[in-house]
């Protein structure tokens, strides 16, 4: 839950249906985009988009990353057949973005827009704890980032004259530098999108460049990000299928992927992100601030090379589901041996709520069915707890131990939480 | 008298937002330890209960009673002491009741719960607390304490974890936090390293908090009895900043000790989502490694990584307290908070005995157990209604024809019109404006030795005469000589020439379906004797039920003992049959009286005799 990014095609599609809503006049943006997805039929998509074969278009990578053009990844002035001809292409090549490797999956299809370079302007809104600034210039495009200086900011304070500040009586007629014929219909469009950007959740916004064209606003580029926690207050225009994308080249791995599913089946918390397969440390920590803690201390103590996943269980997962991520990460760790062993740390907090010999028994399961493995890849478990029931959940592991002939130190508050770190460290000389 | 850096002290009550009982236990089980004069929670606000109530707690051994009032509003009204305000509003609902609670003129902190506040609220809601002078903690927090003296909701665990990380008394440390759920752990670490806690905040992990770090080091700066801060911070943000600017401007002058959580995600390829909204570091300034750099070149003590957390905090305290900077404390004796029923039960350390036995339906599990048979499986097979009636009355598995005869009786005694006692009184009573269940009501209390109530009575009646092996003249000879009616004998309108078409009806099912009816051939041979003396001294409807029963049991094995026989018809469970058919017609009565839109009832006076006796006969000469 924090602050997401959205494709182009979902920020364009949202300021079309919505935006004249916040405009004293009708803006009459354009509604025609297409999103291409590894499922999309490309024979089939003109049926449903009959304006594909009208125009010219426009087709880039819609993955959340920019400069686009720069990498060679933009498709101008395109008849339907060199487009769709051009994405099929671009599907199948692996490519490089600011270091990171990824294929290329969503596309964003908008009609072209011919115009004159020196029609480009920038707008970008950003939130603060206090206010929210609006960035607009004139010279929009490539160019705004070395004419910075002209760029105009307004800042709109959240509180004013001791009250909050209504976004829909914000209006920026007569402050934007823009002149002549053009002067209204920006300011309408500029007043708009502040509107629209403080009423629909929106955290960041930035088009750059917009342009005019037939005396409408035609947004150009558009990078968006969204407070998914507002979700519940814009189901009416957000829908329930605005998709917050993973970022360009973030594949999951099959483990990866099997725990993201068991997260979404429960309202628990459960997440792994594999960082080495061949790590020797492996942390299992209960709790969003403590998991951050521990793979903080492997690192902060020089030993992030052998830390093999950052992960989190919290929110009292039932038995069933503990056993199943402690599995996975059992799994993870003794499919490769090493001379020197692993270790495993069960670790954790002082809890508040969670039953600590509850969840402790889907852990136990999953260490007497590994029992065999862990005791051939030489690993060493180190266990450190606090919290409801604490002391009958520790005896647990510490018979555990005994029970399995495995090598299980058990400790709970009276000793900081991240001595296991260096323990386990010390264990792997 | 309070300083604006107090916002807690041993006196301090608060309001709970949402009926949170355990958290309100926690609180009271707190202050109990803390040998605080009165609780602190002095209301609580659910604002389904229009009507408001009282919630029962424990205050230490005894059971004590807290006000619930349905609006922020009222409980602020009555309790312009509570200046504290917890709200545990859902993420939905916690704006606008916190916007409310920051309103009131008697509420001076807020402390806002719920995850998932979004970040524009959070912020309209930050900046009206400041402009309004008040506190905010939260959103995302589990709350903060003040050793000793006010615990906010679920703060610092367990009642046991409380003790033995000393929270349960004051020291010298001021701790904040954003993290809530490091929280517990922090306070272990102050009391294993330090004298203790004074007080700990947890601003919560979201990105646009109500309070800052920074708000709550410079209230403990300005709070002479806090000797040394602790902080943990966290990667992202530039709240971190703000309090080197602080410590440069000489706002902070106290020893402070502080880490920035996160140093793992500069140091990982990709983006991983951590735990925390405010967790990701955009800016390279925002990361914990640029963070925990400036606060140390800014004099802060910043360990080398959190494993030396405890020890930088315990050299901080030794050094001060060998300066002299730190007063003697000693721990306060401890009244024992009584162990929890549920929790010892939860451990098999304690039994008690039931006030109540059930044996046909089970509700603990996830699904309801009729007789032990599921729900799902009634549902799957089909059970006819008459055997699962069985099942919940007789604890039995009837053979389908005796389910089918339940069904048949259902069917049969479903209506008799509206004249008959139950739905005559139904419908008068429905015409009197009453509801459906006391118009129902009263049609069944009328059931009984004289209306439906004869299934039982024939039933009794007839067993007893086969038991006894009486002939049917014996048993009619028997029953006039010691002047007791014939149950189930009989009828008002219905007679040998004009048959009750319900009593053909039961005979012809037992006949084609039952394996034996002894019983019926013997009620047949009776009613023949009485047939003799007046024509309409038949079989009548209850007598039939009642005897077809006793040739269902009959006729059943061993289904069921003797005994069972005997109290099936000495429990009445056999009129039950008849009230649960008829209840059908008078619910149906009560509906159509209603539809009908019918006016009170009065019966006609040319309907009553009227026939008093004089005042002179009673003795009065008035």
């Amino acid at each position: 839950m924090a602050i997401r990014g959205i494709r182009e095609y979902d920020g364009k599609k949202l300021m079309a249906q919505v935006l004249d809503r916040f405009s004293s006049k009708p803006l009459g943006m354009n509604p025609n985009y297409a999103l291409v997805t590894p499922e999309t039929d490309l024979e089939k998509l003109p049926v449903s988009e009959p304006w594909l074969n009208t125009t010219k278009l426009v087709v880039k990578p819609d993955m959340l990353f920019g400069k686009r053009g720069k990498n060679n990844l933009l498709k101008l002035n395109a008849t339907w057949a060199e487009a769709a001809a051009w994405i099929k292409a671009k599907r199948e090549e692996t490519v490089t973005v600011s270091g990171v490797q990824g294929r290329l999956t969503e596309f964003l299809i908008e009609p072209f827009t011919p115009h004159p370079e020196d029609k480009e302007y920038y707008v970008a809104m950003r939130s603060f704890r206090d206010e929210d600034i609006v960035y607009f210039s004139l010279k929009g495009g490539i160019y705004v980032e070395e004419n910075w200086d002209q760029v105009k900011e307004i800042h709109i304070p959240t509180m004013k004259d001791n009250a909050l500040v209504d976004a829909k009586s914000v209006s920026f007629e007569g402050q934007l530098p823009v002149e002549g014929a053009e002067k209204a219909l920006v300011e309408d469009f500029v007043t708009a999108l502040y509107r629209f950007f403080a009423d629909q959740g929106f955290a960041y916004l930035e088009i750059n460049p917009f342009t005019l064209a037939e005396g409408k606003v035609v947004p150009l580029d558009l990078v968006a990000k969204i407070d998914d926690t507002a979700s519940f207050e814009h189901l009416d225009t957000w829908g329930t299928t605005l998709t917050f994308p993973a970022g360009f080249g973030h594949h999951l791995s099959p483990d990866e992927a099997k725990v993201k599913a068991m997260d979404a089946k429960t309202g628990a918390s459960l997440k792994l992100t594999v960082l080495n397969p061949d790590g020797r440390i492996w942390p299992m920590v209960a709790g969003g601030g403590a998991s951050v803690i521990f793979a903080d201390t492997v690192a902060d103590l020089g030993y992030i090379d052998e830390l093999g996943m950052y992960g989190e269980y919290s929110g009292d997962p039932n038995e069933e589901f503990t056993y199943q991520y402690a599995c996975v990460i059992l799994d993870l760790m003794t499919r490769k041996s090493h001379p020197k062993g692993k270790a495993l740390l069960i670790g954790g907090g002082i809890a508040n709520f969670t039953d600590v010999a509850a969840t402790f028994k889907g852990i136990i399961r999953a260490i007497s069915q590994y029992a065999d493995k862990l005791r051939e890849g030489n690993v060493k478990i180190f266990v450190r707890r606090g919290g409801p029931n604490y002391k009958a959940g520790l005896e647990q592991m510490r018979s555990l131990g005994g029970k399995l002939n495995l090598p299980i130190e058990v400790y709970g508050p009276e000793t900081h939480m991240t001595n296991i770190v260096p323990m386990a460290i010390a264990a792997l000389q | 008298m309070t300083q604006s850096y107090q916002l807690f002290s041993k006196n301090t009550r608060a309001i709970i937002y949402n009926l949170q009982v355990n958290a309100v236990q926690r609180m009271l089980d707190f202050d109990y330890v803390c040998r605080r004069d009165k609780p602190s929670v002095a209301a609580i606000i659910d604002p389904n209960a229009k009507q408001g109530g009282n919630h029962k707690v424990f205050w230490g051994t005894k059971e004590i009673i807290i006000p619930i009032y349905s609006s922020i509003a009222q409980a602020t009204k009555r309790h312009p002491d509570a200046d504290v305000l917890i709200n545990f509003a859902s993420f939905r609902s916690a704006y606008a009741t916190s916007v409310e609670g920051i309103n009131e003129p008697t509420i001076k902190t807020v402390v806002i719960i719920a995850e998932g506040v979004p970040e524009r609220r959070a912020r309209e809601l930050a900046a009206l607390a400041k402009a309004r002078n008040k506190v905010v903690i939260g959103p995302a927090t589990v709350g903060g304490i003040l050793a000793g003296g006010f615990k906010i909701g679920n703060t610092g665990g367990t009642i046991e974890n409380i003790i033995e990380s000393k929270l349960h008394r004051t020291g010298s440390v001021g701790f904040v936090s954003k993290s809530g759920g490091m929280s517990n752990e922090a306070y272990n670490i102050i009391a294993c390293n330090t004298d203790g806690l004074y007080e700990g905040i947890a601003i919560g992990g979201d990105a646009y908090p109500g309070s800052t770090l920074l708000d709550h080091l410079l209230r403990f700066e300005a709070n002479p009895e806090v000797k040394m801060l602790a902080c943990l911070g966290e990667v992202g943000g530039t709240e971190e900043y703000r309090i080197v600017e602080a410590i440069k401007e000489k706002k902070i002058t106290k020893p402070l000790v502080c880490w920035v959580t996160g140093t793992i995600a500069s140091k990982m390829k990709g983006e991983v989502q951590f735990g925390h909204a405010g967790a990701k570091a955009g800016a390279s300034n925002e990361t914990a490694e640029a963070k925990n750099q400036a606060l140390a070149e800014a004099g802060v003590i910043v360990p080398n990584s959190f494993d030396d957390y405890g020890l930088k905090l315990r050299e901080t305290f030794d050094k001060m307290k060998a300066a002299g900077q730190i007063p003697e404390r000693t721990l306060p004796d401890t009244p024992a908070i009584p162990a929890d029923y549920n929790a010892l039960k939860a451990k098999g350390q304690v039994r008690k005995g039931t006030n109540f036995i059930c044996t046909i339906t089970d509700d603990t599990g996830d699904e309801p157990l009729y007789c032990g048979i599921p729900m799902s499986k009634v549902v799957e097979h089909n059970m006819p209604l008459g055997e699962l009636i069985a099942l919940l009355w007789f604890k039995k598995r009837l053979p389908s024809w005796g389910a089918q005869f339940m069904e048949l009786v259902l069917r049969l005694t479903a209506d008799h019109g509206p004249c008959v006692s139950g739905a005559h009184n139904t419908i008068v009573t429905a015409r009197a404006g009453k509801d459906l269940m006391t118009s129902v009501a009263t049609g069944i209390l009328t059931i009984g030795p004289r209306f439906g109530g004869a299934v039982s009575g024939a039933a009794k009646q007839f067993s007893e005469a086969l038991r006894k092996g009486q002939t049917p003249l014996e048993f009619v000879n028997h029953m006039k000589n010691t002047n007791v009616n014939i149950q189930g004998i009989g009828h008002k309108i219905k007679s040998a020439t004009n048959p009750d078409i319900r009593v053909t009806l039961l005979k012809q099912f037992a006949r084609e379906n039952f394996p034996k009816t002894p019983h019926l051939d013997f009620a047949l041979e009776v009613e023949k004797i009485t047939l003799t003396k007046r024509n309409n001294l038949i079989l009548n409807v209850d007598g039939a039920i009642g005897i077809l029963f006793l040739d269902l049991m009959a006729s059943g094995g061993d289904l069921f003992t003797e005994q069972e026989k005997a109290e099936i018809i000495e429990f009445g469970i056999l009129d039950g049959l008849f009230m649960l058919g008829r209840t059908i017609g008078m619910v149906g009565h009560y509906f159509d009286q209603k539809r009908l839109r019918s006016g009170l009832y009065r019966h006609p006076m040319d309907d009553v005799l009227y026939d008093l006796p004089e005042p002179s006969e009673l003795g009065y000469d008035w």
